[in-house]
């Protein structure tokens, strides 16, 4: 099963948000969506979630049983205890059974001794964790995560993707906004979002493979416009190609590609 | 320091709906209290009653308001009227001329009284439900009304304004809850929150004030359990007007005040010009007064309290339903789209 959005158009007054995207989040995969602030990503994922937004375009999602959201920030209730919370989770949805499940996610993620710890009183990264929890604990179609990962030690953000990968395993759908590019290398698909629309997408070796010209590796780039700091270095894209040219990964096709669009070049 | 001022400036100008309010409702408040706080009474409804019910009431002049003029009533009809609140003073003709007050209605009694100074002395004055005016019994049980309307408006208020502000609001949205289900949850804490606080501030009231007890409970209770449905609604309906929770305690002030002035709890509803009184019927404490001090104090039977009651549900359902609507609107169309499949 495939779920998703095709040609989405989002207006917020005269601005448009989302310009015909279209994407695809398949069953068992893990789809993210990178781009910078004001991309589109959270537009983009409230209305696939189904959160009341007007826009244009055919949405495919399952029956509102069948979906979570985790918002950015987690979610979780600050002045309910983590049992608490997973507990309101279990009644909104309506589950049965459900304890054990809850017990083994809390395992996995070693939040099985905080169960009395009320939301506020956790860490940022184990209330991203409890907030992903509360999204797989109804074994919904579909995942939708608005920056799970935002904010969040880098232990804990590699736990989140530990969890994220094994609700891929249960066949569920994830769409998970991020803006940090090395987490896309972890997903299935990757989807270039730039100020609303599609700049690229595909798995991220595909968007990786995709840029035309070449990317080099300078002290001082020659085209200010053209290159972005890199550590010490400079990173500068030539449209024309180069071959002095590096092995581009994904963080540099991404703002490669952006500053296509800027700048004009083809 | 400039650059303190500088900041709150810019701060304050870009809160239009604050920057509003702290202009325009001064001048609002002045007016609308201006005319309602008067404690001059323009008229007194009176009904007058026997034999010479004709000849006294040609007699009586401003402010006495004649509603009623029934000479075959008698002394047990006057007690009927001053109870159902049909007029606050009944002249009683015949052999034994009396003027009865009602006691409750503080001002107008008073006010009444002063005139009765100039009635011949064969005329007696009898004050009923409230012999001695006693401030505190008739404040009392409109004050329980207030402190219910000031807790209950105030905090379920906020309620909804957490959720946005925690992000968790739109994670409701998602979830398979009907927005009345939110709303039934929000507010079911607090109205039996309110119940609790109820019974306690009525006993210690009772209790501490000395204040009479002469009506029905369960006609009480019903009042009550109408009008935290109309408060607890009218939090719900704040909440989902404002996008903080500064804004939503603004509102909920807002209409604190109004109701605290407009209510008749203070200052009786007919000395008000009626342009002004339109807006005390709009008020829940409006009814819940009525209620409360026909029951505590005159024991007021249900049928007099028709209307009251029947306002309160009006309100309640109101409020309510456009609390729901405003819900739905932010949380709900997505649900109603018909979801196609979409092949990629």
């Amino acid at each position: 099963m495939t779920w998703g959005v095709r040609d989405l158009t989002v207006d917020y007054g005269a601005a448009r948000a989302l310009d015909g995207v279209t994407v695809a989040a398949p069953a068992g995969e893990v789809t993210v969506v990178v781009g910078g602030d004001g991309a589109g990503k959270s537009t983009l994922l409230r209305v696939l979630a189904g959160i009341p937004v007007p826009h244009r375009g055919e949405v495919s999602r399952p029956d509102p049983r069948r979906i979570a959201f985790v918002p950015t920030g987690s979610g979780t209730i600050q002045d309910l205890t983590v049992a608490e919370n997973l507990d309101f989770v279990a009644r909104a949805y309506r589950l049965r059974h459900w304890r054990e499940r809850a017990d083994r996610l809390l395992e996995r993620t070693d939040l099985a001794s905080f169960r009395d710890r009320l939301g506020r009183e956790l860490s940022g990264g184990m209330r991203q964790k409890l907030g992903v929890i509360m999204g797989m604990l109804p074994s919904p179609d579909l995942i939708v995560l608005d920056e799970p990962t935002t904010g969040v030690d880098p232990v804990s953000r590699s736990e989140v993707w530990r969890l994220l990968a094994a609700a891929a395993g249960e066949q569920a759908a994830l769409l998970v906004a991020s803006t940090y590019l090395d987490e896309a290398e972890r997903a299935s698909t990757v989807v270039v979002l730039h100020r609303g629309r599609v700049l690229l997408s595909g798995t991220p070796a595909q968007v990786s493979s995709s840029l035309a010209g070449s990317i080099v590796d300078v002290d001082r780039p020659s085209d200010p416009s053209l290159a972005w700091p890199r550590g010490a270095r400079w990173r500068e894209w030539r449209p024309g190609g180069d071959p002095g040219g590096v092995r581009p990964d994904l963080e540099d096709v991404v703002i490669a590609a952006s500053l296509a669009v800027e700048e004009g070049p083809s | 320091m400039l650059a303190m001022i500088l900041k709150e400036f810019r701060q304050v100008r870009r809160d239009k709906r604050t920057l509003a309010m702290m202009i325009m409702l001064p001048i609002m408040l002045l007016i609308v209290f201006g005319y309602a706080a008067r404690f001059d009474i323009p008229e007194i409804r009176t009904a007058v009653l026997g034999p010479a019910a004709d000849q006294a009431a040609r007699a009586l002049q401003e402010p006495f308001d004649v509603v009623e003029i029934d000479p075959s009533a008698t002394a047990e009809t006057a007690e009927t009227l001053l109870r159902d609140g049909d007029a606050v003073v009944a002249i009683v003709t015949g052999e034994d001329p009396t003027v009865y007050v009602d006691g409750t209605e503080l001002f107008t009694a008073q006010s009444a009284l002063r005139r009765a100074g100039a009635l011949p002395d064969d005329v007696a004055v009898e004050i009923l439900f409230n012999p001695d005016l006693s401030t505190s019994a008739v404040m009392v049980p409109a004050l329980i009304g207030l402190v219910l309307l000031a807790m209950g408006t105030v905090v379920t208020s906020l309620g909804v304004v957490r959720e946005r502000q925690d992000g968790t609001l739109e994670q409701l949205a998602v979830m398979p809850l009907r927005p009345r289900d939110v709303i039934a949850g929000k507010i079911a804490p607090y109205f039996l929150v309110g119940l609790v606080d109820l019974a306690v501030i009525t006993i210690v009231g009772l209790w501490l004030f000395d204040v009479p007890f002469r009506g029905s409970v369960l006609a009480f209770a019903a009042g009550v359990f109408l009008f935290l449905f109309a408060v607890l609604g009218i939090g719900v309906l704040i909440s989902t007007l404002s996008r903080t929770q500064g804004e939503a305690i603004q509102l909920a002030i807002m209409t604190l005040l109004p109701q605290v002035l407009l209510s008749g709890m203070i200052f009786p509803l007919y000395s008000m010009p009626p342009g002004i009184r339109w807006i005390a019927y709009l008020l829940p404490l409006t009814y819940f007064t009525m209620i409360a001090r026909g029951i505590f104090l005159k024991a007021t039977p249900l049928d007099a309290l028709a209307f009251p009651y029947l306002a309160l549900v009006v309100l309640a359902v109101v409020v309510f339903g456009i609390a729901v609507l405003r819900f739905r609107r932010d949380l709900a169309p997505a649900r109603s789209r018909p979801v196609e499949e979409v092949s990629m």
